[in-house]
């Protein structure tokens, strides 16, 4: 385990060197206009464009540049030069607020993909599932972004059940809180619950007729209990594996925009913002950053993962 | 011979209604937006481009200003000024929407569509050498994949829109200037490709073994003829699927990028775009973001059914699915035995 462990985070830095190469080719190299004009954003006179090509050694060769960028952004020293704000401050001021709204969806998520897949599963064929895998294949067909902007419009202005916007600290108010976060939990979930319920559902139908299946149903044990101890359980492992994947990139995907139309003031919104303005720097550090919790996070579910499954650790069905 | 695999396939999804009624829907929204010109000249009078703020209409009789003084715009009048301001004003530019509808979702069909083609075209090329060539080409192209996927799309996009959106691209040879289609089209291309190279990747390592390309490579055949004449034959249910589906995964992500403004360039609409500018009106004239976003579900939701099912009819047994958002895929792709 402890070799499996120690290979896994070699393996991990190698990845999280190589993102950073990538980040660094994206923002500095491959666009076709002076780097330190760009990085200045719309406020950028002569004085600024040349300290910042000084700071970040744009007129230097690539890889001495890749080291000035790198110590730039890993020692804090990373700012938006459109408003002079700290980028590091700020995303860390942002990160209550995306991980309320990542987690709070992804319990959701979860909770509903698995009911929903299972229902689909067990009536397959019937009216349940085909209402169900209807819903499950809208769900992925829309805009997240525009899924929270309708429910904004109908549920927080046409009839009045929820607050327009807003973010309120856990530590604050709890059931504020909540309240504030239930139509962004609800816009992020959308997606996944389809997802989820599509996969399990395939995955069970799968599974209904495997062997161990059919000689648990031969012992006379009842359908209900054969469905959920011998199918949904084997089906639910693909899924379990999936969800480290999904909520690292629902932290740095969907949750985006969700953010922006709901006004949570979290990471997302604050890279939206940055977007919308072409402020460079904070755009960088978000991505950067949101990449390295996606390697992270991954890692830590393989770990996770190799603990429960022995075979995973001795690689005999390496993934 | 008898009935061919293309001729079982196509029987099979012929006797899909919901498939068919996909495939209907997806025409139907074809039509609606290469109407666009015809609408636009014939009927509404006016470009997409076109503002008329201080203009006034005549609807049934009633003269009506089409943006009024507090910045709101004329809703939709439907036939009331012959077809004018059919679906009412944009904004505060007074920009014909029924016209921006259609052109809107020619842009975004032809960026979604592209790119789409272009994640495919990567996706193939890559699969058919890692799968071929095998060993270190294979790992390093493997490898590749594997990087992109710690970048959650979305993000991806962004980056390299926001890089790109003063002074455009130049990587070697190839420079595209800012505010061109070519630029979100490459974009989401891009960060497509991982996700439809992996899986097919898998499939043609799972070809390489099999005898018919034993007995080619022992009978002197070369490599790039083994790869498109004996490999990628092999693969064309798949491609078909993973293009229906990447399609609409490109005109989501077109959607979300024009959202933030470094998709589709203004004044251009595209679906996206239109949902944008729509939002900051959304308390006045609620229908400017809904109709975009629902022409875009729409759209979307056609093409991932039509994809289901042209996986079932071309491939009842494949497992192929494409989960972009979700970062994962499924690795066990059954290839059928010869």
């Amino acid at each position: 385990m402890t070799r499996f462990v120690l290979k896994r985070l070699a393996g991990m830095a190698l990845v999280l060197f190589a993102v950073s190469v990538i980040v660094f080719l994206i923002f500095n190299v491959i666009p076709n206009s002076d780097p330190a004009q760009r990085m200045a954003g719309k406020n950028a006179t002569p004085q600024l464009v040349e300290a910042i090509t000084e700071e970040w050694g744009f007129d230097e060769p690539l890889p001495v540049q890749y080291a000035k960028t790198m110590k730039l952004i890993f020692t804090g020293g990373l700012v938006s030069y459109s408003d002079g704000t700290d980028v590091d401050e700020r995303i860390l001021e942002g990160i209550p607020a995306t991980l309320s709204l990542a987690i709070g969806a992804a319990v959701i998520w979860v909770v509903l993909g698995i009911a929903f897949g299972y229902l689909a599963a067990v009536r397959a064929g019937r009216f349940t599932d085909r209402a169900l895998t209807v819903l499950a294949t809208i769900g992925i067909s829309m805009p997240v972004f525009w899924l929270g902007a309708v429910l904004l419009y109908f549920l927080t202005y046409e009839v009045e059940l929820f607050p327009n916007g807003g973010y309120v600290p856990l530590t604050e108010d709890p059931l504020d809180w909540a309240y504030h976060l239930v139509l962004p939990w609800v816009t992020v979930a959308a997606l996944y619950v389809g997802l989820y319920s599509r996969a399990l559902r395939a995955n069970m139908l799968d599974a209904m007729h495997a062997d161990h299946v059919e000689a648990a149903r031969a012992k006379g044990l009842p359908e209900g209990q054969v469905m959920r101890r011998h199918v949904l359980r084997n089906s639910l492992i693909p899924t379990v594996t999936l969800f480290g994947l999904d909520f690292g990139a629902a932290v740095g995907g969907s949750a985006l925009l969700t953010e922006t139309i709901f006004s949570l003031h979290g990471v997302g919104q604050y890279a939206i913002e940055s977007t919308l303005g072409l402020d460079l720097p904070p755009i960088m550090g978000v991505t950067l950053y949101a990449a390295f919790f996606v390697v992270l996070f991954n890692a830590l579910v393989d770990i996770a993962y190799a603990y429960l499954d022995p075979r995973v650790r001795l690689g005999s069905s390496a993934p | 011979m008898s009935r061919g695999p293309a001729a079982l396939a196509w029987r099979r999804l012929r006797g899909n209604r919901v498939a068919l009624a996909a495939a209907v829907l997806f025409a139907l929204i074809v039509a609606f937006c290469l109407a666009a010109p015809l609408w636009s000249s014939g009927v509404a009078g006016t470009g997409p481009n076109e503002p008329h703020t201080v203009e006034k209409i005549v609807v049934d009789g009633q003269e009506r200003e089409v943006v009024s003084p507090d910045g709101t715009p004329i809703g939709p009048v439907w036939l009331g000024a012959s077809g004018k301001f059919f679906l009412g004003a944009d904004g505060r530019l007074g920009r014909d929407e029924m016209v921006r509808l259609m052109y809107g979702g020619r842009t975004s069909l032809i960026v979604g569509l592209s790119a789409a083609l272009l994640a495919t075209l990567l996706a193939v090329a890559a699969a058919l050498l890692a799968g071929y060539y095998r060993g270190k080409v294979d790992a390093a192209i493997a490898r590749g994949l594997d990087l992109a996927w710690s970048f959650p799309v979305l993000l991806l996009g962004i980056a390299l829109g926001s890089a790109l959106a003063v002074g455009g691209l130049k990587l070697g040879p190839v420079e595209i200037e800012s505010g061109s289609l070519l630029l979100p089209i490459l974009i989401i291309g891009l960060a497509y490709t991982p996700y439809v190279a992996r899986p097919l990747r898998g499939e043609v390592l799972a070809l390489r073994e099999q005898e018919f390309v034993e007995a080619a490579v022992s009978q002197g055949t070369g490599p790039a003829r083994l790869m498109l004449r004996e490999l990628l034959p092999n693969l064309w249910s798949t491609i078909v699927v993973f293009f229906t589906l990447v399609a609409a995964q490109s005109l989501l992500l077109e959607a979300a990028l024009s959202f933030v403004g470094i998709g589709v360039q203004a004044p251009d609409p595209s679906w996206g775009a239109m949902i944008s500018s729509g939002f900051a009106l959304i308390y006045t004239s609620p229908l400017l973001t809904v109709l975009p976003g629902l022409m875009i579900l729409l759209t979307v939701l056609s093409l991932n059914v039509l994809g289901d099912a042209l996986r079932d009819a071309l491939d009842p047994r494949s497992q192929a699915q494409l989960e972009i958002h979700t970062g994962s895929y499924e690795p066990e792709l059954e290839v059928a035995a010869p």
